[in-house]
């Protein structure tokens, strides 16, 4: 019996604590998930990320507590604590499990703003939220969005009113403790017309949590001339179990500058998703993955063109160590109709181990005739010239390999919209690269 | 200081220096001039210990001691500085980021006391000015989108800040212009104390103008093929380099 098969037995009945209209989504999850394959080697979406490490156990039974593990609340505190990013003007919004914290939740939601949690929409809101969840993401293609449907208990839907900009920052902070079996997180993002929004999604976890499966799934849905900036930092420990989606729709002039930050863990894979449905619309698509010892990260992005007129530029870029594994793979979709568009694609990955491993492909389907398409993917290892130049100046060859591998990420960092954000990432990033923090001192 | 003697040395298994002596004394100014493919740059490589290029005889004596003995790094700590003729970019490090990683290392070697960020601001700011730099460039990635002017005024920076013994400028004049060609003499001129000794690669007699050697030297063919004082560069100016390869064979 499959993977899929078993669990649909174990998960046999509808969660009868939430609400008739989430029971609904969950309904159709159940249906679209027991459509589903469970991927193999052979599957192509699949073929380098290997699941079998959610098969050795029931993460697909259903969320309940897993025994023996007591959660420290002194533990999650200190590990929110840590996730603060000073200097950043921001709302902050924590959840643990999956369950909102209003305890550890920081601040007053900022005007314009409607926050609902989908365990206490009213029927105005449910009415909203039934109409856009899931009007991005396709649960028939993302198999792991289809259970998240079925496990769904809550959510939170971020509401940007008409030509309003959100003068503060939306800081969503995810907590995995390891206590429960599966942690299911969602997010929907709404903007009006001409709305302007900041929003980041920051996952972390206890440094001796269980190893929870993590099953999130994000969309954004961009009216006309709507601009969000979105940061999505997957900071777990190394033993988490991640699978993600950010699905973004763009109307007509709207902008998305994505910023994606993964340390590598036990699993991690996100995937990425931007349809350009309206002309003028464009997307900034960036991020870094940084796995090393045993630790595995997957970006699949894709990028649908559907319209004329729309841009993007997509840059992703790796540091595989030790015996690390990264998988990019690159879609770029532009349809038959899709005349001028301009996109851009760059993945550059540095391995820094002989038996580091990446597998990249860009990928590019292109329908139609009168486009700009420019991509490119490399794999390399440090420069000779730059550490030759670094040693000539005294410095020792270890703390050069530091400047070297921080130098090329610090690029990507050095220009996110939100110096706050540049400044808490510095050092998290340069301590991976040194076991010593003396080899960092340069450069922080 | 230093004692080239019968250096042989080869890129992917082509000889490029022939037998190359030399010798430096404390507080000299040694010119190298040459025509394009006689291994001066291939000197100042094999001195900075770059990958990719083989001693396979000859000896370098520096205080005392085999300069090959030391690690690249460890040559620098030691004193020996090479301004290169393509100093590299290194995007996503800062000059300044860089600028404090070389001093530190340096001073920590040296038994040195480290200098603390503020001193070390107010210092970089100043050499800048001696430079003809603006500051901003200390906040720059290294070398990143710099002019070739800006590149070369850079190492000079680099070299003030180092305060090394023995300083090898690897064709620095190259792609300068007037101004910038004074600047860096100038940079040159106000390290030269009586203790430290320079090694200046350079094609033209132009720079000699301005940093006044002590002795000329025409390297050709992997060899030094004649010596003289600073009127060697002026003749070399009006004559070329093929006067003296006839005279060598």
């Amino acid at each position: 019996m499959s993977v899929i098969q078993q669990s649909l037995l174990r998960l046999s009945k509808t969660d009868s604590n939430s609400p008739a209209w989430l029971r609904d989504i969950q309904q159709r999850g159940r249906s679209v998930w027991g459509s589903h394959h469970w991927p193999t080697k052979k599957t192509e979406d699949w073929r380098y990320t290997n699941l079998s490490k959610l098969e050795k156990s029931d993460f697909f039974a259903g969320t309940h507590t897993v025994e023996n593990i007591e959660v420290d609340s002194q533990a999650i505190k200190r590990v929110v604590d840590s996730a603060v990013i000073p200097e950043l003007s921001a709302c902050r919004l924590v959840f643990v499990d999956g369950q909102y914290d209003e305890g550890l939740s920081d601040g007053a939601c900022p005007p314009g703003l409607n926050k609902v949690l989908f365990s206490e929409a009213d029927s105005a809101q449910v009415e909203r939220i039934q109409a856009m969840l899931g009007s991005v993401v396709e649960s028939g293609k993302h198999l792991f969005t289809s259970l998240n449907e079925l496990q769904l208990n809550e959510g939170l839907y971020l509401g940007v009113e008409k030509n309003t900009a959100i003068s503060k920052a939306l800081h969503i902070v995810y907590v995995s403790t390891g206590s429960t079996s599966s942690v299911n997180q969602r997010l929907l993002v709404d903007m009006a017309e001409s709305s302007e929004f900041t929003v980041i999604e920051h996952f972390v976890s206890l440094n001796d949590a269980g190893n929870s499966f993590n099953n999130g799934a994000s969309e954004f849905c961009l009216a006309g001339n709507a601009k969000l900036t979105h940061y999505r930092l997957n900071l777990e420990t190394e033993n988490s179990l991640h699978v993600g989606g950010v699905h973004a729709a763009l109307e007509r002039s709207a902008q998305l500058s994505s910023f994606y930050l993964a340390l590598g863990s036990a699993l991690k894979r996100i995937d990425v998703v931007v349809k350009f449905l309206g002309e003028g619309a464009h997307a900034d698509v960036n991020g870094v993955y940084l796995p090393k010892n045993n630790q595995h990260v997957d970006f699949h992005t894709n990028l649908e063109h559907c319209v004329p007129n729309t841009t993007s530029n997509e840059v992703f870029r790796g540091i595989i160590g030790d015996t690390a594994k990264a998988v990019f793979n690159g879609r770029i979709h532009i349809y038959p109709q899709a005349q001028k568009t301009h996109a851009q694609l760059s993945n550059k990955n540095l391995l820094t181990s002989d038996k580091a491993e990446v597998n990249t492909k860009p990928e590019l389907e292109i329908y139609a005739n009168d486009v700009l398409c420019a991509h490119g993917a490399t794999v390399a290892q440090l420069n000779d010239e730059s550490m030759h130049y670094l040693r000539t100046r005294g410095v020792s060859t270890e703390e050069a390999q530091v400047m070297l591998s921080f130098g090329f990420i610090n690029e990507l960092i050095e220009k996110l919209d939100d110096q706050a954000i540049s400044d808490y990432l510095r050092p998290v990033i340069a301590g991976l690269f040194a076991r010593d923090s003396d080899l960092t001192r340069h450069l922080l | 200081m230093l004692e080239i003697k019968n250096l042989h040395a080869s890129v992917e298994e082509k000889e490029i220096l022939k037998g190359l002596s030399l010798q430096v004394k404390p507080g000299e100014v040694h010119a190298i001039m040459g025509p394009n493919g006689s291994g001066k740059s291939t000197l100042g490589h094999v001195l900075s210990g770059r990958d990719g290029y083989e001693v396979s005889e000859g000896s370098v004596d520096y205080f005392g001691k085999d300069l090959f003995e030391f690690e690249t790094e460890d040559r620098a700590r030691e004193g020996l500085f090479l301004a290169f003729q393509y100093p590299v970019e290194i995007p996503g490090v800062s000059n300044m980021e860089f600028l404090k990683a070389s001093v530190d290392s340096v001073r920590e070697y040296r038994g040195l006391e480290a200098i603390d960020s503020v001193s070390f601001m107010k210092l970089a700011r100043e050499l800048c000015k001696k430079v003809s730099l603006d500051q901003q460039f200390l906040k720059r990635g290294v070398n990143e989108g710099f002019s070739g002017g800006e590149k070369k005024r850079n190492e000079i920076l680099q070299m003030m800040m180092l305060e090394p013994k023995l300083c090898i400028l690897d064709e620095t004049d190259s792609g300068l212009d007037i101004d910038a060609l004074q600047v860096v003499a100038e940079g040159v001129n106000s390290l030269r104390n009586g203790e430290r000794s320079f090694i200046v690669v350079t094609h033209y007699q132009r720079l000699l103008n301005f940093i006044e050697p002590d002795f000329v030297h025409v390297l050709a063919n992997g060899k030094i093929v004649k010596s003289g004082d600073k009127s060697l560069a002026l003749e070399l100016e009006a004559k070329g380099y093929g006067w003296l390869e006839t005279e060598v064979a």
